[in-house]
Order: structure tokens, then C-alpha cells, then sequence
């Protein structure tokens, strides 16, 4: 078995692993690195279970090969909260809001949130669910993931006037 | 659902990549963004021997407009296309179209090329370049040649390619002056593969006559509808003409039947979107000349 080495950037930190070229990137985060808040769903780009930040850009990373990772800047859920003991609004809003059921869609939803913010500070309804059309979710049918969104802006919103 | 084995290559220049392609040919499969190729790559539906991934190819990657044309690098990512503003301000029926490929997720990775060389019957940049009179450059290790978007998509996932070609570039002219556009398209929820498409470009003289339209629909690959298109010159717009127009352009148009709709439903939506598509080009048309007279 052939492999090659990848150096990559992680929530911060530096990781690297020696791999398969037909590793998925989701499977190299959560089997080689430990990083197991990416999800399995799909493993076809459907459901959105495993979105990732790629350069601060929401992408899937089932349909990403690790190999074509060395060197590139991510983020998973297990990089959002700012330290260990406090959440990211985002993630505070999803608790107190029942943003969440079963949570096996969160991690990819909380990172396209996250960017969503980033672009777009004071996302409407209508822009919310258009950037929340990628990630499928079976429990909550979605109103309480769009009220935890729209509160988690206005959270940052106000802290940072 | 994990890949099969495959031998990887990251060239970083398109010699080193087309050297690839002409040394492996119908062994290797390019991989752009991966939206497509990586789905069936994890079905097992394919399993090229080897990879050559052109994401390090960087000279691939780019957005040039000037008076002459838009000229798209083939692994431009879709993303980039839809938030262009020159491409917004000059090729507006270009950012509909990608607006509605996959979700945001898809098209920050998704490749302009990569969808037009997957040749997908529903998908969105296809009928696009076709309504666009675009011209893909196709290189291989020692040949360049220049094909229009209408003589690329064969039929059903095939195009002009070769095996050990690349789409390299994509080529844009500017529409004609006061030329009006639409891209309509129907999904069962937004994001979803197309159901049915269309794209219609039309340009009116400053008597309202139309002078100028294109009119391109979904089908088992993208369908320019010339004789339509011809049947519409000299004529005002109206809803009777689209609407006849619309009719006429579907009546014989191939579709395909799968679960999530037959060839029936499929041509009945292609026509509906047809006339919608020539109605709003035609009203935007009418704007724009309104706009010069003033």
C-alpha cells in the first residue's frame, strides 16, 4: 500500500498523517486524527452530515481525498468553541433553543452557520434557508435550527455594538 | 462506499498535467472539485487507475473579462462565478445559472469545467454556455483546437473530449446590445437536480421587433431550438408567441423517464419554463431599450 505524507492545519493546530490517496477526508479526521464531531452520513454529498470549513469556506469532506489536503486550512466542530469551558453563540442558541435533536447533522450545520455569519452578519429567513438547503436534517424540521441561527446573530450583533 | 485504489498525481502546470493525461488517457480521470467524480468514485459506479488532481494546477484558475469575451479558467469554482460582479453586471444569465447548481457547500468546491465536462442532462451550466454561444478550448499534450459550447455536449455525460484531453478554458462573448435574458428552472426543492430547464436570450430593435434570440432546453443534453429561435425574428413579443413558441420547441424534445419524473412530465415542464424564460428575457429586453432611448 502505497502512501503519502500530508501536512495540514487543523482548528489551529498543525496535523499531519501519512495516507492512502483513496482515504476521504472524513474518515482521516475521525479514524487516523481522533476528530470524530465531523459526521458520516451520505458519503455522497447529499445530506451535509460532514461539512467542514475549507479555507473558511463551507465544503463536504466526503467528497475530499486527505491526499489533496497537505497544506490546507481547516476547521471542524471541535474548533468553533473559543475555549474549553464556553460555547460559540451559535452553539449556545442551538442548546437553549432545541436547535437539535438527535445531533447527527449538527456539526455540518454549525459550520455552515458559522460562515453564513461570517458573509452575511444579519442573515434573513429566506437567507438562512438557503444556506441551510445543503445540510439535511431528519428530527427537527428545521424552525428551530433557523430561530437558533437568527438569535445567535443577534447575540454577536449586540455584543459587538 | 469508499473508493476503489488508485494511483494519485498532482501536477502543478498544464504541461505536466496534459503529459499525464497523453501518457494514462481512458486509465485516468481528471479530478476538479470532485462533486460529481468522488460520488461515483465512492458508489464504486467507476474506478480509474489513476487520479490526476488539478487543483494545484493554478494557472487553471481564473475570471478575465474584457471588451471581447469572459474568459473562465476550467477549475474556476462556481462559487467564484456567482459572486463576480463582473460577471453579475456582464453575463447576469451565467451567475442565475450558478446560483442553482447543488447548494453553497457544492459550489464552493464545484468547478465551472468540471460540471461542463461531467456533461450532467440536468445540470446547469451545460444549457448556459450553450445559450451563450460559448467556446470551450480543449487541449491535449500537443494540440489546442476550440470548440463551441453547442458541438461539446454529444448526448447523454458525453462530449467532444478525448481521452487524454483537457477543457482548459471556456470563452464568453458579451450578449448583443439591449439583449434581455433568463435562466428558469424546476426542481422538487431548490438545490435538487433539474427536473427541466431553460435559457432564453432575445434582443429588440427600438421598434419592440425582436431581432436577436436563443433559446436552449434541458434534454438527455442541452437542445438549442434554432428553428424556434428563427420563427421569432421580426415578431413582437407576446405571450401567444412565446407561448406557441414554447409549444413547438418541446413537441419532440427528448427526455428521459427515472423515478423522480417521466419524459412526459419532463417536456410539459421544459415548456412552461421555455415560455417563462422568453417572456422574462423579452421584458428585460424592452427594459433595456426603454434605458437607451431615455
Amino acid at each position: 500500500m502505497s502512501t503519502r505524507q500530508v501536512r495540514l492545519r487543523i482548528n489551529g493546530r498543525e496535523y499531519s498523517g501519512a495516507v492512502e490517496p483513496r482515504k476521504l477526508l472524513t474518515d482521516f479526521l475521525r479514524d487516523d486524527l481522533g476528530l470524530t464531531g465531523t459526521h458520516v452520513g451520505c458519503e455522497h454529498g447529499v445530506c451535509g452530515a460532514c461539512t467542514i470549513l475549507w479555507n473558511g469556506e463551507p465544503v463536504r469532506s466526503c467528497l475530499l481525498f486527505a491526499v489533496q489536503m497537505n497544506g490546507a486550512d481547516l476547521k471542524t466542530v471541535e474548533g468553533i468553541a473559543p475555549n474549553a469551558t464556553e460555547l460559540h453563540p451559535l452553539q449556545e442558541k442551538f442548546w437553549e433553543l432545541h436547535g437539535l435533536q438527535c445531533g447527527f447533522c449538527t456539526p455540518g450545520i454549525l459550520l455552515t452557520a458559522e460562515a453564513l455569519l461570517k458573509e452575511i452578519p444579519n442573515p434573513s429567513e429566506v437567507e438562512i434557508r438557503e444556506w441551510l438547503s445543503g445540510n439535511l436534517c431528519r428530527c427537527t424540521g428545521y424552525q428551530n435550527i433557523v430561530t437558533a441561527i437568527q438569535e445567535a446573530a443577534n447575540a454577536v450583533n449586540s455584543a459587538k455594538s | 462506499m469508499k473508493p476503489a485504489k488508485f494511483d494519485y498525481h498532482d501536477p502543478t502546470s498544464v504541461d505536466e498535467a496534459l503529459g499525464l493525461m497523453a501518457q494514462f488517457g481512458d486509465q485516468a480521470r481528471p479530478l476538479a472539485g470532485g462533486q460529481s467524480l468522488v460520488p461515483l468514485m465512492n458508489f464504486r459506479l467507476i474506478r480509474p487507475a489513476h487520479l490526476i488532481d488539478l487543483n494545484g494546477v493554478n494557472e487553471l484558475s481564473y475570471l478575465r473579462a474584457d471588451d471581447a469575451a469572459l474568459r473562465i479558467g476550467a477549475t474556476t469554482r462556481q462559487r467564484e462565478l456567482e459572486r463576480s460582479p463582473e460577471v453579475a453586471k456582464r453575463w447576469p444569465l451565467l451567475r442565475d445559472a450558478a446560483a442553482f447548481i447543488g447548494h453553497i457547500q457544492i459550489r464552493n468546491r464545484g468547478t465551472v469545467g468540471g460540471s461542463l465536462a461531467h456533461a450532467f442532462p440536468s445540470a446547469e451550466l451545460p444549457v448556459a454556455m450553450v445559450a451563450l454561444d460559448a467556446s470551450m478550448v480543449l487541449g491535449a499534450k500537443k494540440t489546442r483546437r476550440s470548440v463551441r459550447a453547442e458541438d461539446f455536449f454529444l448526448s447523454y455525460m458525453t462530449t467532444a473530449l478525448q481521452p487524454d484531453e483537457l477543457l482548459l478554458e471556456i470563452a464568453v462573448t458579451p450578449l448583443p446590445g439591449n439583449a434581455g435574458w433568463s435562466y428558469q428552472e424546476v426542481s422538487r426543492r431548490h438545490g435538487d437536480f433539474a427536473l427541466a430547464g431553460a435559457a432564453a436570450v432575445l434582443a429588440l430593435d427600438a421598434n419592440g421587433f425582436i431581432h436577436h434570440a436563443r433559446l436552449t432546453l434541458t434534454g438527455t443534453t442541452p437542445i438549442r431550438v434554432r428553428k424556434v429561435e428563427e420563427s421569432l425574428l421580426g415578431e413582437r413579443p407576446s405571450e401567444a408567441l412565446f407561448g406557441d413558441a414554447a409549444r413547438r420547441a418541446t413537441e419532440n424534445l427528448e427526455q428521459d423517464s427515472d423515478i423522480h419524473a417521466s419524459a412526459e412530465y419532463r417536456r410539459g415542464a421544459c415548456a412552461a419554463l421555455a415560455r417563462r424564460a422568453l417572456m422574462q428575457a423579452a421584458q428585460r429586453a424592452a427594459e433595456s431599450v426603454k434605458g437607451t432611448l431615455r
